[in-house]
Formats: C-alpha cells, sequence, structure tokens
C-alpha cells in the first residue's frame, strides 16, 4: 500500500481524445505537496505517511503545529491528512509528491466533503416518491408519507428514513479512471465527478476494487527523484569541471 | 485567466480546428466521420444552423435542422468534436432571433430564412468598427 495525495479540486471540463470520444474530467492540483511526518512501529503503532498541502499564513497557526513544520523543514501547511502506508512505502520527511504519482489509464478513489443542501425533504434526500398530483392529495405533494406500523410496535423504528441535514459528510468515489496528468502543473485529471465544491480539497488513493498499476511509482513519484534523474546528464559534466578547478 | 479556462484554451489550440465564422440561420455543411466496423468515412450532413451553444468554448455545440423525407431532423454537433471533418457555410441567412426554434412548428414556405446579402465576415466587420 502506496501514499495517496492531498489535492484541490479546480473544476470539470472536457477532453477530446483522437478517435473523436469526448470524456468529462474532473481537474485536480497539487498544491505543494509535502512530507511532513511519519508514523512509525516502534513509535505509534502502525505506520502512515502524514502530507501537507497548500499554504497557510504564518501568523494563522498555532504556535503547537508552528513546532510541527518546523520540525520537519516545511512551509506551514493549510490541509494535512494522514495515509496509511506499509512499511517500505514510507517516504521521507520533507519529500515533495509529484503528480506523476498516478499513472494514465489507472484506477482512483476520491473522498472529500460534499456539498451541503441544508435541511432537505424525503424526496431530495431519499430519492423518495412523494405522493399523488392529484386524487384528494392537499398540501402533502412533497412529503414521505407514512413513517410506519399502527400500535404495534407504537413508535418509529430507528434509523427511518426521513427528511433531515444532506450533503457536508465525507464521501468517496471509488474506481475514477485517471484520464492524464500534468506533472509540471502538478494536475491530474480524473473522469467524473469528484465530490466537493470547487476549490476544495480532495484525497486520492489508489484504487482499492481494482489491480495496482504494475509500474507505478513506489514508494511515490518524488520531486528530489525526479531531479535526479534529469541532474546525472549536468552532473557527468560538472565534477569534470569541478576537477580542473 | 483560471486553470480551467486555460486548459481549455490551450486544448482549442492543440486541435487547431479551422472553425468557419456561421450562425443561427446560416445553411451549413457538415463534414461527419462515420465508423462502419472497421471502414470509416465522412458523411455530409447539410441544413440550416438553428442554433449555437456555450460560445466559443470546448463545450460549444450547434445544431443543423433539416428536413428528410418529409420528416425534420435535428442533431447537435460539439464545435470542437474530433469527428468533424469540415464545416462549411453554403448561404448566409438574415434572421432577428439567436435560437430558431420557431423553425420547428413551420413548414414549407413560412420556413424559408431570407438570404443575407450585406454579410461581412468577422475580420471586416473588426475593421469597420476601429475606424
Amino acid at each position: 500500500m502506496r501514499s495517496g495525495v492531498i489535492a484541490k479540486k479546480v473544476g470539470m471540463t472536457r477532453l477530446f481524445m483522437e478517435d473523436g470520444r469526448q470524456v468529462p474530467v474532473t481537474v485536480l492540483q497539487l498544491d505543494n505537496l509535502q512530507v511532513v511526518a511519519q508514523r512509525t512501529v516502534e513509535k505509534d503503532g502502525y505506520t502512515a505517511v502524514q502530507i501537507g498541502a497548500g499554504a497557510a499564513k504564518t501568523r494563522r497557526i498555532t504556535k503547537a503545529m508552528r513546532g510541527h513544520f518546523a520540525l520537519a523543514g516545511v512551509t506551514p501547511k493549510r490541509k494535512l491528512s494522514e495515509f496509511r502506508v506499509s512499511q517500505e512505502n514510507l517516504i521521507g520527511v520533507g519529500e515533495e509528491i509529484t503528480a506523476d504519482h498516478y499513472l494514465a489509464g489507472q484506477y482512483v478513489d476520491v473522498s472529500g466533503t460534499s456539498i451541503g443542501k441544508g435541511f432537505a425533504g424525503g424526496m431530495k434526500r431519499h430519492n423518495f416518491r412523494g405522493l399523488r398530483a392529484s386524487h384528494g392529495v392537499s398540501i402533502s405533494h412533497r412529503s414521505h408519507g407514512s413513517t410506519g406500523q399502527c400500535q404495534d410496535p407504537g413508535k418509529v423504528f430507528k434509523g427511518k428514513k426521513m427528511a433531515g441535514h444532506m450533503g457536508a459528510v465525507r464521501v468517496t468515489t471509488q474506481n475514477l479512471q485517471v484520464v492524464r496528468t500534468d506533472a509540471d502543473r502538478g494536475l491530474i485529471m480524473v473522469r467524473g465527478a469528484v465530490p466537493g465544491s470547487r476549490g476544495g480539497w480532495v484525497t486520492v488513493r489508489d484504487a482499492v476494487k481494482k489491480p495496482f498499476p504494475e509500474n507505478a511509482p513506489v514508494p511515490a513519484a518524488l520531486k528530489s527523484a525526479m531531479v535526479a534523474e534529469k541532474v546525472p546528464g549536468d552532473a557527468a559534466d560538472a565534477p569534470e569541471g569541478g576537477a580542473d578547478e | 485567466m483560471d486553470l480551467i479556462a486555460q486548459l481549455e484554451a490551450e486544448q482549442i489550440a492543440a486541435l487547431g480546428r479551422d472553425i468557419p465564422d456561421f450562425k443561427a440561420g446560416d445553411t451549413i455543411r457538415v463534414g461527419y466521420k462515420v465508423t462502419e466496423g472497421a471502414r470509416s468515412r465522412v458523411q455530409n450532413y447539410e441544413g440550416v444552423c438553428i442554433s449555437r451553444k456555450h460560445g466559443e468554448g470546448i463545450a460549444a455545440s450547434f445544431t443543423v435542422r433539416k428536413i428528410s423525407f418529409g420528416e425534420g431532423v435535428e442533431r447537435v454537433f460539439p464545435l470542437y468534436s474530433g469527428n468533424i471533418e469540415s464545416i462549411t457555410v453554403v448561404r448566409r441567412g438574415r434572421v432577428r432571433r439567436a435560437k430558431l426554434y420557431y423553425l420547428r412548428a413551420r413548414r414549407g414556405k413560412s420556413a424559408r430564412i431570407a438570404e443575407d446579402t450585406r454579410y461581412k465576415p468577422r475580420s471586416a466587420r473588426a475593421e469597420g468598427s476601429k475606424t
């Protein structure tokens, strides 16, 4: 199990593919994503990485959190989230994760806080049918109707679907396909909708109900690795220059 | 420009489509790629454009209406669809509506659209407004 990422929902658009298909995609942006802390078996009894995203103003964060970020040597983050990982997939503190973390074509689960709908009736909240438009129905066309039986049992059963607060809860959408990634701008485009409003934070993880893609970067696609990959060409020249001096 | 608008603008540039200047009321011919099994060919669909939607963005679309064997047929095409081979303007129409849905209720003589003889290309119009 490898780490997931925190992303910001930018919005939705469509992509036209080579074969003429149109794909509706949600654009997710990785913003300043860094590992802030590690959870280890010795210390915490489980292994996980704490990841931070976004940028927070220093004067707006508590002293305790300031210390936490200082310990990790990272800039203060807006959003923190923990991802359970297996022992070998732990990532060093301060490492930056890039959008290459996901491959085009692989499946992911995306979690976020759904848009709040306030106090909603049974029709909107549970897809109830409501009452008839005519045949003696008055005023209560959108009501839920009966909520139970008679004197026996003499109560409404617990968990009865009724009107109430809807939305603004954590929702996970499973098996969304990654259509495209853009590491330079930190963009992940997934097919279909993800929970939450534009500008909201979501977490993206490898789909639990699909096989793990073989060539996905493990433990993660890191910026340091990307830089190291690019550097060897330059590095091979540089030491010679250094030796001459 | 926000990120979504930027991505859409990039995609439109990457698609590199040559879209003629047309509006509702114009008669246009759309060459649409049809795939039958392994073979694909271009099918021409000619009719009156009765609506254009969603501006110049990536989600833009237009509706073409024609009378086929006595039956009105409407097709909605995404403006930037990869399946559109070509769009040619056959005739410029002079209309006073952006959406010509009223044509649906009309047949024959009353469904005619007068030709716009004073049509100027968009570039010329832009220059005209400057001077």
